[in-house]
């Protein structure tokens, strides 16, 4: 079982284990939004769960390095903490930042990373690019808010697991990318009533329940992804 | 926006099915069934995406993923007259996105969709090669440089009134016989 230095404290863990994984079980947080067990390779697509390694030049994300004997990890240096806040900052301008309307405040990642940080939500500096579409209401049970979406991926993830294929997916790029029901509708068997894995993993309030059943517009086949372009 | 499939295109979708049992049901060969597709109808309309998926035994989604990925892969039918606003650097520099926006705003429609008469279609293109005019747009084959946002309506007028014309004529033929 390897052991090592993390700030200072002494760890041992499983070989194998994620650095990252073994932090977060061991009460040191690192803030991290892609990160899954499973997810195989992980998708290293937040750029948030920066430490530095002892003999390493740079910073590396922890969720891709395994634990190994002897090494001496520092999760709180100023290049890690320059590295996350300008990530963070990054992901805060393409957000709308609307706290007391949404229904993760007070259990969001986000929130939780500003405050660690110490970055305001609204971060200056910035210009604010948001998407057109505030809230993609294609899907027959859920809300999905582009706005709000750090495209973490886990939701994908998740349904792929549950369901053996995803109902869910990353559309177009760069700025656009999105997540992307399409199809749901024509779906043999749609689970998504009673399963609400996406909504459960998701790190912010990206995905939500349909507020009614009656919004909940029946099989209206075909209907277009409000994102396409 | 979904648009109807003209007769033609529910051939040509016939078609497609046909071709698809040529491709094995393997996820690598999405790329090649999607270009195939596109080669067939133009763009890719939802009716397609279906059969691909069923094709493939994957989902609507995981199409759609891969294919709006992708700049070569379009999902409205091309108008009859294409809009093409160059966004290149000489023509971003110049307000190239300036000219793009009244092209949206004026037909109603965003980049890469077509308006529902099939009329006009716009899309956003990466230097047609030549920059000493930019602003450029292309309308049909012609290429109009130093475009200003006053001239969008006067373009998309003319188009206009070139169609009146024609029907007029074409009428006067057909009474005229
Ligand atoms: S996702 Fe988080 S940061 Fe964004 S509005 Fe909701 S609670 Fe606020
Ligand atoms: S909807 Fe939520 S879980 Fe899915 S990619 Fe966006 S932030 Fe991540
Ligand atoms: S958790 Fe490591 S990059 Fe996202
Ligand atoms: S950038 Fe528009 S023609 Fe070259």
């Amino acid at each position: 079982m390897p052991k090592f230095l993390v700030d200072n404290k002494e760890i041992k863990a499983k070989q194998g284990t994620t650095l990252l994984k073994v932090c977060l079980d061991n009460q040191i947080y690192i803030p991290n939004l892609c990160y899954l067990e499973g997810i195989d390779p992980p998708s290293v697509s937040c750029r948030m769960c920066f430490v530095e390694i002892e003999g390493e030049r740079q910073p590396v994300t922890s969720c891709t390095v395994f634990v190994k004997d002897d090494m001496v990890v520092k999760t709180d240096t100023p290049a890690v903490r320059q590295l996350q806040r300008t990530a963070l900052r990054l992901l805060l301008s393409v957000h709308h930042v609307d706290c007391k309307n949404c229904q993760a405040n007070k259990k969001c990642e986000l929130q939780r990373m500003a405050k660690f940080l110490k970055v305001g939500l609204k971060p200056k500096g910035l210009g604010i690019y948001l998407r057109e579409v505030e809230i993609d209401r294609s899907h027959p049970f859920l809300d999905y808010y582009p706005n709000r979406c750090v495209l973490c991926g886990k939701c994908v993830h998740v349904c792929r697991e549950k369901n053996g294929q995803s109902a869910l997916t990353f559309s177009k790029r760069g700025f656009d990318t999105v997540i992307s029901f399409y199809g749901v509708r024509d779906l043999p068997t749609p689970e998504c009533e009673n399963c609400n894995v996406c909504i459960d993993i998701c790190p912010v309030g990206a995905l939500a329940l349909k507020e009614t059943q009656k919004e909940a517009v029946p099989n209206l086949q075909g209907e277009e992804d409000p994102n396409i372009a | 926006m979904n648009q109807e499939l003209t007769p033609e295109e529910k051939e040509a979708l016939k078609h497609v099915a046909s071709k698809l049992e040529f491709y094995e049901e393997q996820r690598r060969n999405l790329i090649p069934i999607l270009q195939m597709v596109q080669e067939t109808l133009a763009y890719l309309p939802p009716e397609a995406i279906k059969l691909v998926a069923e094709h493939l035994a994957i989902f609507e989604c995981e199409v759609y993923g891969v294919a709006t990925f992708y700049n070569q892969f379009r999902f409205h039918p091309p108008g009859k007259h294409p809009i093409k606003a160059c966004l290149g650097t000489a023509c971003h520099v110049r307000g190239g996105d300036i000219i793009l926006e009244n092209f949206e705003r004026k037909l109603g429609i965003h980049a890469g969709e077509t308006t529902p008469d099939r009329e006009f279609s716009i899309e956003k293109v990466a230097c047609v090669g030549c920059c000493a005019l930019a602003p450029v747009a292309i309308i049909d084959e012609t290429v109009h440089g130093h475009m200003a946002p006053s001239k969008v309506e006067g373009l998309l007028m003319r188009i206009e009134i070139e169609k009146e014309m024609e029907e007029r004529a074409k009428k006067k033929d057909e009474s005229g016989q």
